[in-house]
C-alpha cells in the first residue's frame, strides 16, 4: 500500500509542530510502520535535534533536490527505530531553494517504500509552508489552547480549504488541565467551537517533553509520560483505530496526593 | 482567577478569550471590518428605501457563523408593514 502523506503545520511557530511531528513518528515506526520524516523548516532546522540524529547529518533535502547526492544517502535512520528515517533541511540556505514541485518529486519517490510520509512545516503561511503542504494528503494542524495560536491555525484552515487541502484535522497542545479547569484557559470544547475542525489529539502540557528534546528522545518513546500517551494515542488514529481521548480531568492537588501518598487513596 | 476577581464580578479569562475570538475570526475569515460593515448598512438602508419604508434606527446587521460558513444576516423592520398590520388584524 503506498504511503499516507501528512503535513504537520500550524501558522504561529513554537506551539510544537516539530514536536508532534517527531513523537508520531517515534509512536508508528515503534508500532512496526515504516516511517520517513521531512524536515520543512529549511534554514532553520530543527527535527534533527528533537530526534537527536544532529550529528549524522551529511546531505540535506536540498543536496537531492539539487542532484549532488541520491534521495538514499539523505536519509538518516534512527538510532533506535530501524524502520524511521530523516530527511533534513538544509541549515544553510533559504525556503526558495525548493518549490512545491520539487517536493512533489520527492514524495513521489517515497510513497512506494514506506507506510507514512511526515513532513514539518515551518511556521507562517508562505512558500516553505506552500512546498510543505503540496505533496500532502491530509494536513494537521498543531494550536495551543491560547488566543493568537488559535488565531493563525484558522487562518491556516482557512487556507487549507482554499487550496482544497483541507479540511484539516486539529491538535490542540499543551492543554494545561488545571488552568482549564480555574476557567483560565480555553477548554478543548472552546477551540473546537470556535475551530470548526476534526479533532485528532488533546496533548497535556508535560515538562517530560522539554527534557525529552534535551536528550534528543522523544517523549512517545517514554511509557509514563501524558504527552507521550497522546501521541501514541494519535498515532493510533492515524492508522484508523478508534482510541477514546485521553481524561485530562484528574489533575490532583497537594491535598490529594498526600494523601494518596498516606495510601488513603 | 483570584477569589476577588470572583467577587468583583469580573469574567474569567478563558471567557473573554472565547469571545475576543469570535470576533476577532469573523473579520478574518469574512475581510470585513466593523467600518465596511457599517457602510454596507448605509448603503442597504439607501437601497432598501427606494422601494420600501424601513426602520433604519432599528434595523439590524451582523455576521453569524454555522461551522465554518459565514451568514450575513439583517433584520430590516418596515413600517408600512407594521401599518397594515395594525389595520387589519390577524383572525
Amino acid at each position: 500500500m503506498p504511503a499516507q502523506v501528512i503535513t504537520i503545520t500550524s501558522g504561529k511557530g513554537g506551539v510544537g509542530k516539530t514536536t508532534a511531528v517527531a513523537n508520531l513518528a517515534v509512536a508508528l515506526a515503534s508500532d512496526g510502520a515504516k516511517v520517513v520524516c521531512i524536515d520543512g523548516d529549511i534554514g532553520l532546522r530543527n527535527l534533527d535535534v528533537i530526534l537527536g540524529l544532529e550529528n549524522r547529518i551529511v546531505y540535506d533535502i536540498v543536496d537531492v533536490i539539487e542532484g549532488r547526492c541520491r534521495l538514499r544517502q539523505a536519509m538518516i535512520r534512527d538510532k533506535k527505530l530501524p524502520e524511521l528515517y530523516l530527511i533534513p533541511a538544509a541549515q544553510t540556505r533559504d525556503k526558495n531553494a525548493v518549490s512545491p514541485s520539487d517536493m512533489n518529486r520527492l514524495v513521489k519517490d517515497l510513497r512506494n517504500d514506506f507506510d507514512f510520509v511526515l513532513i514539518d512545516s515551518p511556521a507562517g503561511i508562505e512558500r516553505g509552508f506552500k512546498n510543505a503542504i503540496a505533496p500532502a494528503d491530509r494536513v494537521i494542524v498543531v494550536t495551543n489552547p491560547e488566543i493568537s495560536a488559535v488565531r493563525d491555525a484558522d487562518r491556516v484552515i482557512g487556507i487549507l480549504e482554499a487550496e482544497e487541502k483541507g479540511p484539516g484535522a486539529l491538535i490542540i497542545n499543551r492543554l494545561n488541565p488545571a488552568l482549564v479547569k480555574n476557567h483560565d484557559m480555553l477548554s478543548a470544547d472552546d477551540v473546537l467551537d470556535l475551530l470548526a475542525v476534526e479533532l485528532i489529539g488533546i496533548v497535556p502540557e508535560d515538562e517530560n517533553v522539554i527534557i525529552g528534546s534535551n536528550r534528543g528522545a522523544p517523549v512517545a518513546f517514554d511509557p509514563k509520560s501524558r504527552a507521550g500517551q497522546a501521541f501514541r494515542n494519535i498515532a493510533k488514529r492515524l492508522r484508523g483505530e478508534k482510541v477514546p481521548f485521553l481524561d485530562l480531568d484528574h489533575t490532583e492537588g497537594l491535598w490529594q496526593r498526600l494523601q494518596r501518598l498516606a495510601g488513603r487513596k | 482567577m483570584s477569589f476577588f476577581d470572583r467577587l468583583f464580578g469580573k469574567k474569567n479569562s478563558a471567557e473573554s478569550a472565547k469571545e475576543r475570538l469570535q470576533l476577532v475570526l469573523i473579520h478574518d475569515r469574512t475581510d470585513l471590518t466593523p467600518a465596511e460593515l457599517d457602510s454596507l448598512k448605509d448603503d442597504l438602508i439607501a437601497t432598501i428605501s427606494r422601494h420600501v419604508e424601513i426602520d433604519a434606527q432599528a434595523m439590524q446587521i451582523g455576521v453569524e457563523h454555522d461551522g465554518r460558513s459565514q451568514r450575513l444576516v439583517a433584520d430590516i423592520p418596515l413600517k408600512a408593514a407594521r401599518r397594515q398590520r395594525a389595520r387589519k388584524p390577524i383572525k
